[in-house]
């Protein structure tokens, strides 16, 4: 069994234009020491997956159709107790994009690392503060003790999302949840907070979901990805299976639309052609075939199921039926 | 120089907070941009390659220095009349399409606006070319009646690089144009703005914080620093030689979608980020990070020298290379 397991997770919200279905069967499962990362492009639900299991989501709009999440074979959409303690902070700990909105600006960020070990652990204040400076300077923050007594907007970028990094640390979870963690930042400090998250999770072996968009941070960090689009999951693996053995058109898509770094200018950039689909009205078929290059007539008609590839590679599409013919150029097929 | 359609001299443009607060966003930059050229801009987040756009095409009044187009030397700062003289020559399209189009104009107003101010074409005629202008960068032309937030990001992009090109300019400043897009959406872009440039003979400048991106576009790089340019050549020369520790440092850090390449890389990582840019100290502004730094470097500013061993046209800023190499003017 899986430290944490998702399986087949539907969400909607309900809206005034209607209802969004904006997660529609999405399964992924990580362990402890691992690193999953979630990938996909803007509205294509990798958040919301996230944020539902959490109960982040307020709930109208939002609901949990279907589904479940277990954590140690607990399923916390239902309960989101375990042994008394609330599972958020505690043994789930997460941060966010954008570290200047995500901290509560009138509270010194020492008290705001300080805040769950009070809550959940029930440290006293005192104590409380002095684990928060000394968690400041695992996150190689200097001059930790003086800087926790400093408001946010005092902090650069880089620095809330470190300090941003202790708080989720501070009960030592099991599992943290890091959604687009580098995003806001400049390159050489997405280094180094990558490096750090990195070398947090050798020391205390907790496992990470990493949501993003960005296919090099997945390279850098992820030991295996599930690529989402339209609130499905079009294709998991290991990052190597994903990377090297892309299996669907979509994955193939994103890799060809970047540049490479590559000596000289080789390949013209690949876009992809069109938008999303819309998720009030999700297409009958598979959610891609309107913009894949490779859409047979049973795409339009028929969402495949998640054909193996092999060991834990999988796939959503058509082209890996028993029955389709078509090969299709670039495209990892199953032997 | 005759062969530079843009030429800077010196460029300075500062800030003045207060009397003792002095913002140096853009400090001696001098570079000049070819006919038909793409120059990339690259610099994290308060480097100054924005202010420096601006400046360049006189959103911002010159601190010192000059601006030279097609020889021509520009106002220091620009009044009504230098903006109507201009538009036609220069334009700008802006990193963020949520905020730098007009909610309450439609679609066909955004575009046909500059027409409408600089020419005397009649509506019907300036609707033509909005239709006309739509097509090319891959819209409808019944969009032409709605609003902005009816449209998605890319699509507001389109509308962007339409405004700035219906007025035929020679050259035009792109302030990180694709930050805000998609990864497949990002390709639609780029795609878009090098098919366009080769029709219409394009100049471009290209700023980006995204180094894969900026080396696939551009003929040149250049990197800056706190308000300094530290180094500029081609595009495939400062991308996989670069010689500057800061622009290692930057490249280093850039991680690739490739996880192989990834597990092998040695660590590039170094500690610290970009100093306020208010009152710098003198010497190399990098070197308060620099893992090379010597006494010189916390004393004298270096000038960009050319390396003329490693690359045609590769300039350097750095007292790494002093010996070595001619300072860049008298090469």
């Amino acid at each position: 069994m899986a430290l944490l397991e998702v399986n087949d997770l539907h969400v909607e919200f309900t809206t005034y234009g209607g209802i969004v279905h904006a997660v529609r069967g999405v399964d992924f499962a990580v362990d402890e020491g691992e690193t999953l990362a979630i990938v996909g492009e803007s509205g294509c639900g990798k958040s919301v997956t996230m944020q539902s299991i959490m109960g982040l989501i307020p709930m109208p709009p939002g609901r949990i159709t279907k589904g479940t999440a277990l954590l140690q074979g607990h399923d916390i959409i239902q309960n989101k107790i375990i042994d008394g303690r609330d599972i958020r902070g505690n043994f789930v700990g997460m941060i966010f994009q954008d570290p200047m909105s995500s901290l509560n600006p009138t509270m010194t960020i020492g008290a705001q690392i300080a805040e769950p070990l009070e809550v959940h652990r029930g440290y006293s204040h005192r104590d409380a503060m002095k684990r928060a400076v000394e968690l400041l300077d695992l996150v190689q923050i200097p001059e930790a003790a003086k800087r926790s007594r400093q408001y946010p907007f005092e902090f650069s970028g880089g620095m809330l999302q470190r300090s941003m990094i202790a708080m989720a640390i501070a009960c030592e979870p099991l599992v943290l949840i890091a959604d687009e963690p580098s995003t806001a930042l400049d390159v050489t400090i997405q280094a180094q907070i990558l490096d750090l998250v990195e070398s947090i999770q050798r020391e205390t072996g907790m496992a990470i979901v990493l949501i993003t968009h960005d296919l090099g941070v997945v390279a850098r960090l992820a030991d295996t990805v599930t690529v989402m689009y339209a609130g499905e999951v079009m294709e998991a693996g290991s990052v190597d299976d994903v990377f090297y053995r892309s299996a669907h058109p979509y994955t193939l898509g994103l890799k060809e639309a970047m540049p490479t770094n590559q000596t000289g200018r080789t390949r013209q950039l690949k876009p992809i052609d069109g938008t999303p689909p819309d998720l009030f009205a999700p297409p009958e078929g598979c959610a891609y075939a309107a913009r894949c290059p490779h859409a047979m007539e049973v795409c339009l008609d028929h969402n495949p199921d998640p054909f193996a590839i092999h060991d834990e590679h999988r796939t959503k599409c058509w082209l890996h039926h028993e029955d389709c013919d078509v090969e299709a150029e670039g495209l990892f097929q199953a032997a | 120089m005759t062969d530079s359609l843009l030429e800077t001299q010196n460029l300075t443009k500062h800030f003045r907070l207060g009397p003792d607060a002095l913002v140096q966003a853009v400090d001696d930059i001098s570079l000049s941009i070819a006919p038909k050229e793409i120059l990339g801009l690259v610099g994290e987040s308060g480097s100054g390659k924005s202010t420096f756009g601006k400046t360049v095409i006189g959103l911002h009044p010159k601190t010192s220095g000059s601006v030279l187009f097609n020889g021509e030397q520009l106002p220091e700062a620009y009044q009504a009349a230098d903006f109507q003289r201009y538009a036609n020559q220069m334009q700008m399209i802006f990193q963020d399409p949520y905020s730098s189009l007009n909610p309450r104009m439609t679609v066909g107003e955004i575009i046909g606006e500059g027409l409408f101010l600089h020419s005397d074409l009649r509506r019907s005629e300036i609707n033509e070319q909005v239709a006309d202008w739509l097509r090319k960068v891959g819209l409808n032309t019944d969009h032409m009646s709605r609003y902005p937030h009816e449209f998605s990001g890319g699509q507001r992009q389109r509308i962007g690089i339409a405004r700035a090109l219906i007025l035929s300019p020679e050259f035009v400043v792109c302030d990180e144009p694709i930050s805000a897009l998609d990864v497949s959406v990002q390709a639609q872009v780029v795609n878009l703005l090098g098919e366009l440039k080769e029709s219409m003979g394009l100049t471009l400048l290209f700023i980006a914080h995204d180094l894969s991106m900026v080396r696939y576009v551009s003929d040149r790089i250049a990197v800056m620093y706190l308000g300094s340019m530290i180094e500029i050549g081609r595009s495939d020369d400062v991308f996989f030689n670069p010689q500057h520790p800061y622009t290692q440092l930057l490249i280093g850090s850039n991680p690739e979608p490739d996880p192989e390449h990834e597990r092998t890389r040695s660590a590039v990582s170094i500690p610290g980020e970009i100093p306020s840019p208010v009152n710098i100290p003198p010497g190399c502004r990098f070197a308060s990070r620099c893992p090379h730094a010597m006494d010189v470097c916390r004393e004298q500013t270096p000038t960009l020298r050319l390396l003329s061993d490693i690359g045609e046209e590769h300039h350097v800023a750095c007292h790494l290379f002093d010996e070595a190499t001619t300072p860049a003017g008298s090469a």
